[in-house]
């Protein structure tokens, strides 16, 4: 393996390859075309940030523009999936959700359960999440616990380009609604993603990297600003495991409870607000699950609980960052009883 | 920079290594080495091995220390020849450190020295190394790649040219496969060798690459210049079908470990990468589908081997079987009944993958018959 692409690119490739499998699969949101009806202008944008490029240009009216209404096509696509289509809807920042959260949490999520199995809704749900864009207070949350504080939804954030590549191949394959979570900061990172289809399965933590004394938890983009820690503390004598979630729901409590077990101590990092985060749902499950091999307190690396700063200066210091992993690993490595 | 003194530097294992996390040293400052001793160990992201000397000295000076992950080319010791003072030593290393760069990642599309090729309506990856007059082709096994011979193509290319291939439903190779039998296979493997314009070849296979490599020599004798077998298929009737199965299956870390474990003497070299890069290769569109006709057809219903070229080898001249002794996939005792015309070496002590686990070993066997 050895080609490079980037984490944009690996989601372009995942979505053309099931385009060309299954003709089931179609795409729908805003500005995912870009320019349609403007006389030499079709297929000129392929979302905000261009991540459909290319897409109208190979599969037509397979890919199409909504109106600024996610209540509107987020529904319709969720209608389509029960239907036997595979809509792949691109909510444009999951800021925008409060919009359409009915057709999400209350209809998509419902319908296996309520129709005693019967009904199977294979939408994905494709969302941008995250701050360090400039993009204020409205455009640049990480509200990934709502969804997956819902039973019925499966919540994916991918960290890198071969995951993002086998988790939305996995997503798109899958007969319950997904909510796939694009970090924008890591649109431009390059990593080694195959040509060939492939899956990752849903509820498979991935060990960034192994260590010994202490596990770091983080997911999607946290991921590298935990990496970044690790290698710091590295230096100083300290190594840390950095397990990537990948997925939240299905969580895979099993790869992290056995790191907890074997170093005895935690610190989870995530870029969501501090309260009913991820953050403080994995400290509640290593507390409840694995305080007989804890050496230290639970350590949380999180955003602070305040809306995202519109100053560059303020966002910077709100997005957990290597030095405050750092410090937090610290502290829980100097613990004594 | 004086030829009494030599720098040891991290190896470059195979096409994809960038760097080795130092193990252990297995001898201590100030220990006289001959070439070929067994120096230090070093594990890259697939596979623990031992680096040995490549040339005779003094072991004069450790750098690199146990844990340390160094970039391919970093100062691991210093190697003198002659009487040397420790201060010459001292500025040959600080020569070395502060002229020491890192080598860059491989070019924007990757790595350069994989190619694909068309054969047969397939496209098979293969790598090339070496420029000698002699062809040699490794045949990976069942569910391997051509990064089963990472130890292997590089120390035979000074001696010959080395190919390696990804079979058809394997590592970058088409998925997809129409013929997934071992005649099949060899098909493939002689197609290749026209398409690239190798007339004649030394052909080395492990394991099922064993038995495509024996086929190819049936179906085209004149072609095959030499077999060097390494655990074969095709030699006796008992194969491990349940760990054929359990490869087949294994869809998680867990699975996969217990099932790889069954490959080596030694369950600590498989390591997560290797796992992982096992697990990925299973999850690839079409793989299972292509593994599990491959195995249907090498393997019968009733879990014997279906193909025996004993007749084949002993046909030929000048071949060559390699076994490890705790082989828990096709036991060692196939080699018993070669008679004359096949030169057996069992290697006490190392499981089915013997070219990775006793990798020094088996090159000097190789280097021997080139």
């Amino acid at each position: 393996m050895a080609r490079k692409i980037t984490f944009q690119q690996a989601i372009n490739e995942a979505l053309d390859q099931e385009m060309a499998r299954d003709e089931d699969v179609v795409i729908m949101g805003e500005d995912v075309v870009g320019g349609a009806g403007t006389e030499g202008e079709m297929d000129a944008w392929g979302g905000v940030l261009g991540v459909t490029k290319g897409l109208w240009g190979k599969y037509g009216d397979r890919i199409m523009d909504t109106p600024i209404s996610e209540s509107g096509f987020v529904g319709a696509a969720v209608g389509a999936a029960t239907a036997g289509l595979r809509p792949v809807c691109e909510l444009m920042f999951i800021d925008f959700m409060g919009v359409c959260f009915d057709q999400i949490y209350n209809q998509a999520a419902k319908f296996r359960y309520m129709f005693g199995g019967k009904a199977e809704t294979p939408v994905v749900i494709r969302t941008m999440v995250g701050a360090g864009f400039r993009a204020a207070a409205q455009h640049s949350q990480c509200l990934y616990p709502m969804f997956t504080a819902v039973p019925g939804l499966k919540v994916v954030i991918p960290s890198n380009p071969y995951d993002a590549k086998g988790l939305l191949i996995q997503a798109i394959r899958d007969n319950d609604p997904v909510i796939f979570c694009e970090h924008k900061v890591l649109y431009t990172v390059e990593g080694e993603v195959p040509e060939d289809s492939y899956t990752i399965p849903f509820g498979e933590a991935d060990i960034a990297r192994e260590g010994e004394d202490i596990t770091v938890v983080a997911l999607g983009r946290m991921v590298h600003q935990a990496l970044e820690a690790a290698n710091t503390l590295s230096s100083g004598g300290i190594s840390c495991e950095v397990v990537d979630l990948r997925t939240t729901s299905p969580l895979d409590e099993e790869t992290i409870l056995e790191s907890v077990e074997n170093t005895g101590r935690l610190v989870v990092v995530d870029e969501a607000n501090p309260r009913c985060s991820i953050a403080t749902d994995i400290s509640a499950l290593v507390a409840k699950k694995a305080f007989e091999h804890l050496n230290a307190p639970i350590e949380m690396v999180t955003a602070p609980h305040t809306p995202v700063p519109f100053s560059g200066a303020l966002e910077d210091m709100y997005i957990p960052s290597p030095d405050s992993i750092v410090s937090a690993v610290k502290s829980v490595m100097d613990f004594s009883q | 920079m004086s030829k009494e003194i030599i720098a040891i530097t991290m190896p470059k294992w195979g096409l994809s290594m960038t760097e080795g996390k130092v193990m252990e040293w297995l001898v201590e400052e100030g220990a006289v080495l001959q070439v070929g001793d067994a120096m230090v160990d070093i594990e890259t992201e697939k596979i623990a091995n031992t680096f040995e000397a490549l040339d005779a000295g003094t072991l004069s000076k450790i750098v690199a220390t146990p844990d340390e992950i160094l970039p391919i080319g970093a100062l691991l010791g210093v190697l003198t020849t002659s009487e040397i003072s420790d201060e010459e030593i001292a500025a040959f290393v600080e020569e070395f450190q502060a002229n020491y760069v890192p080598p860059e990642p491989e070019s924007e599309d990757g790595n350069d020295a994989y190619a694909f090729i068309e054969v047969d309506n397939y496209k098979i990856r293969y790598s090339k190394m070496g420029d000698g007059e002699k062809n040699i082709i490794l045949i990976h096994g069942f569910g391997g790649d051509s990064d089963r011979w990472l130890f292997t193509q590089q120390p035979l290319s000074e001696l010959a040219t080395v190919y390696a291939l990804d079979l058809p439903g394997h590592g970058q190779s088409t998925k997809i496969i129409s013929d997934p039998s071992v005649r099949g296979l060899a098909k493939v493997v002689l197609s290749f060798m026209d398409e690239l314009g190798i007339d004649q070849a030394h052909l080395i296979g492990h394991s099922l690459g064993g038995a495509i490599a024996l086929q190819t020599a049936e179906l085209d004798k004149p072609r095959v210049t030499r077999l060097s077998l390494i655990a074969p298929v095709g030699l006796g009737s008992e194969i491990n079908v349940a760990y054929i199965n359990e490869f087949i299956t294994a869809d998680s870390r867990k699975q996969m470990k217990k099932a790889l474990q069954e490959l080596v003497a030694d369950p600590n070299l498989v390591n997560r990468s290797l796992v992982n890069d096992m697990l990925k290769f299973k999850r690839t569109d079409g793989v299972e589908d292509a593994l599990k006709a491959i195995a249907s057809q090498f393997i019968t219903e009733e879990g014997t081997q279906a193909d025996n070229f004993l007749q084949v080898l002993s046909d030929l001249p000048k071949s060559m079987v390699i076994w490890g002794s705790e082989d828990k996939i096709i036991p060692s005792d196939h080699c018993n009944g070669l008679g004359e015309g096949a030169s057996v070496h069992i290697l006490e002590g190392y499981g089915h993958l013997v070219q990775l686990e006793a990798a020094n070993e088996v090159n000097t066997l190789l280097l021997d018959v080139i």
